[in-house]
């Protein structure tokens, strides 16, 4: 123990901390800098205000939700929302099986429709394709059947005829245009596309390309998304099964699918031009609309043209979980004004606060100015949960609820626990007669036993509700488990080290009545177990019996404390005790 | 506080002791009582309150409203759905309240409205939020897997770390002590249930093991290392409590000052919210847990491990020792007081 000296790993230990909190700061630091980080974590809702729309989806019994499903599908919402207009929304999953969308202030209900509705994918023939939004720039269209048509007014003009005069043949019949869809295609704008709307199966529907840069008017659908059994995408193969290195999209339909898909496309392939086409649409929109080029009988489609990887495997998702019967249930919509976020936010802060101060009292009290290093490892501790916090909410687009707030401030406790199992063990290593730092080792080690063990419960407890809970349990889980670890941290790099190096110091080590560690205050040096006092109510003959009965009953260690006691003149202060 | 110290002192070196082993039919009988009370008694009342999260329904929130008069909001909403039930209560220090049964969405507007005439602020600071009944047991059926997965990987950690099945046991009896108390206080005081209060049971469950992992830790030094030799098996254990008492006093006191204090804010202040809701579960488990750590958890594994053959033979020895040193030893004597 000589040559390793306590003050010296004590050095070590604290250089380390430092280090590890520099080290905090400057990834912080770095974040703040380059714009994405904060010097202050996140909040979530229930503090900062806004609304929660939690959604379930709708399934039948024995149906479940496969993750692919759900990222598809919050991909999906994700689209709507910001079709919508609002900004700043997050949606995420929960539990493997819901979509939580958190969105600042209060959603309309035109909003909660266009998030709640199902994905819908059809496959609708082209009957007329044309440059959008002729409104804007006032150019003439040429429609598909060659006529030019001035521009349009927007105003749909409601007396137009809307039933076909001939009733259309089949769906790529042009009988289906009526005159007042070729004026609403006329005057319709493709930037304000309504994803929710959802023309009949049955009847026609204007709509543009996803990105804007075609108009269309499509025919009913022919084949539902229901149909499509699967969708990859992979290298054209040629007939002798060399790849040509172009991505394509393969679509594979089941029976009811391909039986419609091969009558439409037989038709399709003897069309020309836009009717040709036929559109993929999804929510409304046409997400492509390739050429038939070959009537498809056998219910295996491929589309290829300008893919590359990304844009295929994007186009297959699209089609394979687009295709999903799935629609989502609101479960709940939980709004929280910006004020009375702040109002729990600010409460909460001083709860902590008003704790914080009477934890700081209670310690000097009982530990006199021992008391002031649980203080100190407090505060280090709330350093660095506070840095790990705000880095996680930067990183993880971790956010701090509420429950976040009352889990940080039931962590004062646990953490400060730590510490007085700790001092206790000091305590109790002096008071069976041990040096001041002698009994800081030797303490340290049986409190290190105990602290590890009962913070392995909290962090077990922490990483099965991370792991296993929802929502807000998610995010009280995740503060109990850090200050957990971030009171290991401290305990084992602040405040052993701390006791260390103040053992050494005079007020300590002399035991000075405010240190807290004054072995007079704790029982003199060696008293009680093995020493015995004379009594007056005991006959002799007990009394003898009594400190044999000790003597067996003293440890190795207590022991060679008495022996040594007894070796130096015995400095303990005789009628000390009570 | 030198008398504080003082008694850490005497419960140290066993001058001063209570014996808890020895009174463990005291400490069962009050356990099961309270335990009767806590099962009973919310029954008598009707159930359990539980909160809109589980009920589903929909919410109103009138926020910097000039008068918290509740009457009011009462009035506002049965005027708009006679039949509805408004329950109305006020949050921070300028914001009331409302939950009712579901609503159509209609009538959520209409409510609205009407709240925003009454308390004359604009209808923008009146918030509705609707929730279905499904979402509160989402969230708790997951925190129910959550608690069995944990006690189950809990239990085997302890008795691994423990070297023995029985310390878990214990441990577990009086978790289950105070996860009954816990509940059955909401049920006797009538305070709603909802999920800030399910994620302060959960607390409860690590907060207690906690507790008791700590005791117990003591325990099986008390009972494995040299010394031990000297004392029965329960004699041990009860110095281990003795000895841990003082650390208990002082950690439950720690713990309990900023959890009673988001209470006393929360009530005072805030109103009702998850604040609330979440430090009642927390102070009640925190209380129970430290009081089924020392009562009941320490007691009963004492009497599980008494009955083993190997401890009842070394106890014997140490007794027919000590009955040969002479009547009654001075420290014996003073654990058995």
């Amino acid at each position: 123990m000589a040559k390793s000296s306590p003050a010296k790993k004590a050095w070590r230990s604290l250089t380390w901390l430092g280090v590890i909190i520099v080290g905090l700061i400057a990834l912080n630091t770095a974040g703040v800098l380059t714009g994405s980080g904060s010097w202050t974590p996140k909040l979530a809702l229930d503090l900062e205000g806004g609304t929660q729309i939690i959604l379930a989806p709708k399934l039948e019994s024995g149906q479940s939700v496969s993750s692919e499903q759900l990222n598809e599908a919050v991909k999906i919402i994700r689209q709507r929302i910001d079709s919508a207009g609002v900004s700043e929304a997050e949606i995420n999953t929960q539990g493997g099986q819901n979509i939580v969308v958190s969105i600042p202030g209060v959603p309309d209900d035109e909003t909660i429709n266009r998030i709640e509705s199902s994905a819908k994918l059809e496959f609708r023939p082209v009957l007329v394709a044309g440059a959008p939004s002729a409104a804007s720039v006032g150019e003439d269209i040429v429609g598909e059947d060659g006529v030019m048509t001035p521009a349009p007014t927007p105003a749909v003009d409601p007396n137009l005829e809307s039933t076909p005069t001939a009733v259309p043949t089949d769906g790529s019949d042009l009988n289906w245009i009526t005159p007042a869809l070729q004026a609403q295609y006329e005057a319709f704008d493709c930037s304000r596309i309504d994803t929710t709307n959802v023309a009949p199966a049955g009847e026609p529907l204007v709509t543009c390309e996803a990105d804007g840069s075609i108009k269309y008017i499509l025919g009913p659908v022919e084949v539902s998304g229901e149909n499509v059994s699967d969708a990859t995408n992979g290298q054209q193969t040629t007939q002798s099964g060399a790849t040509t290195g172009e991505w394509v999209v393969n679509i594979t339909f089941d029976g009811t699918g391909t039986k419609a898909f091969a009558d439409v496309s037989t038709r399709l392939n003897a069309l020309t031009g836009a009717q040709n086409q036929f559109a993929i649409v999804l929510d409304g929109n046409v997400i492509s609309a390739p050429r038939t080029l070959a009537a498809i009988t056998d219910g295996n489609a491929q589309i290829s043209g300008d893919f590359d990887q990304d844009s295929s495997k994007a186009l297959a998702d699209q089609l394979k979980f687009g295709a999903l019967p799935l629609s989502f249930a609101v479960q709940s919509q939980d709004t929280i004004s910006a004020t009375l976020g702040s109002s729990q936010l600010t409460g909460g802060l001083i709860a902590g606060l008003i704790g914080l101060v009477l934890v700081v009292l209670y310690s000097l009290i009982q530990y006199r100015l021992l008391g002031l290093v649980t203080v100190a490892s407090l505060s280090v501790a709330a350093i660095i949960t506070y840095l790990l916090i705000t880095i996680l909410s930067w990183r993880e687009g971790y956010r701090l609820s509420l429950a976040g707030v009352a889990g940080l401030i039931v962590a004062i406790g646990i953490t400060a626990d730590s510490f007085i199992v700790y001092f206790e063990r000091v305590r109790d290593e002096l008071r069976d007669g041990r040096g001041l730092e002698s009994s800081v080792e030797a303490g340290w080690k049986r409190a290190l036993r105990t602290i590890l063990a009962s913070d392995a419960v909290n962090i077990l407890a922490a990483g099965v509700l991370f792991i296993v809970a929802v929502g807000n349990v998610k995010g009280f889980a995740l503060t109990l488990g850090l200050t957990t670890l971030v009171d290991v941290l401290v305990v084992m790099l602040f405040t052993h080290p701390m006791l260390q190096l103040l053992a050494r110091t005079k007020f300590f080590s002399d035991g000075h009545r405010l240190s807290g560690l004054d072995p007079r205050a704790l029982g003199a040096t060696y008293r009680g177990r093995a020493k015995f006092r004379p009594s007056d109510d005991l006959p002799s003959a007990k009394l003898s019996s009594a400190s044999r009965e000790a003597a067996k009953r003293q440890t190795i260690a207590e022991r060679k404390a008495s022996e040594l006691v007894g070796s130096t003149a015995d400095r303990s202060t005789d009628g000390k005790d009570s | 506080m030198a008398s504080f110290s003082q008694f850490g002192n005497d419960l140290h070196t066993g001058k001063r002791s209570f014996d808890i082993v020895g009174r463990r039919k005291t400490w069962y009988l009050v356990a099961v009582v309270a335990l009767f009370v806590a099962i009973v008694v919310p029954q008598l009342r009707g159930g359990f309150v539980f909160g809109i999260e589980f009920t589903g329904g929909s919410e109103f929130v009138v926020s910097q409203v000039a008068e918290q008069d509740q009457a009011v909001a009462a009035d506002a909403v049965t005027e708009v759905v006679p039949l509805a039930v408004p329950k109305v209560s006020s949050v921070s220090t300028t914001g009331i309240r409302v939950q009712t049964d579901q609503l159509t969405s209609d009538e959520t507007r209409e409510i609205r409205a009407a709240l925003a005439d009454a308390y004359a602020v604009p209808v923008e600071q009146v918030t509705a939020s609707f929730i279905g009944p499904v979402w509160g047991q989402d969230i708790t059926g997951q925190a129910l897997r959550g608690l069995i997965i944990f006690l189950v990987l809990a239990a085997i950690g302890m008795a691994l770390y423990f070297r023995t099945w029985k310390m878990s046991l214990a441990a577990m009896t009086a978790l289950m002590h105070d996860l009954v108390i816990t509940a059955g206080i909401y049920g006797i005081t009538g305070f709603e249930i909802t999920p800030a209060a399910v994620i302060g049971f959960l607390t409860i469950l690590g907060y207690s093991l906690y507790d008791t992992v700590v005791v117990f830790d003591k325990i099986r030094e008390n009972t494995s290392e040299p010394g031990a030799e000297t004392r029965t098996f329960a004699e041990s254990v009860n110095l281990a409590v003795n000895q841990t008492l003082v650390r208990s006093i002082n950690t439950s006191v720690v713990a309990v000052l900023p959890v009673a204090s988001i209470l006393f804010i929360g009530t005072l202040v805030l109103g009702a919210g998850t604040l609330r809701d979440i430090s009642l579960a927390l102070l009640i488990g925190i209380i129970a847990g430290a009081y089924s750590t020392i009562f009941i958890a320490s007691p009963l594994y004492a009497q599980i491990r008494s009955a083993e053959p190997a401890v009842r033979k070394s106890d014997q020895k140490v007794l027919a020792l000590r009955a040969k040193a002479g009547p009654a030893p001075r420290v014996a004597e003073e654990v058995r007081a």
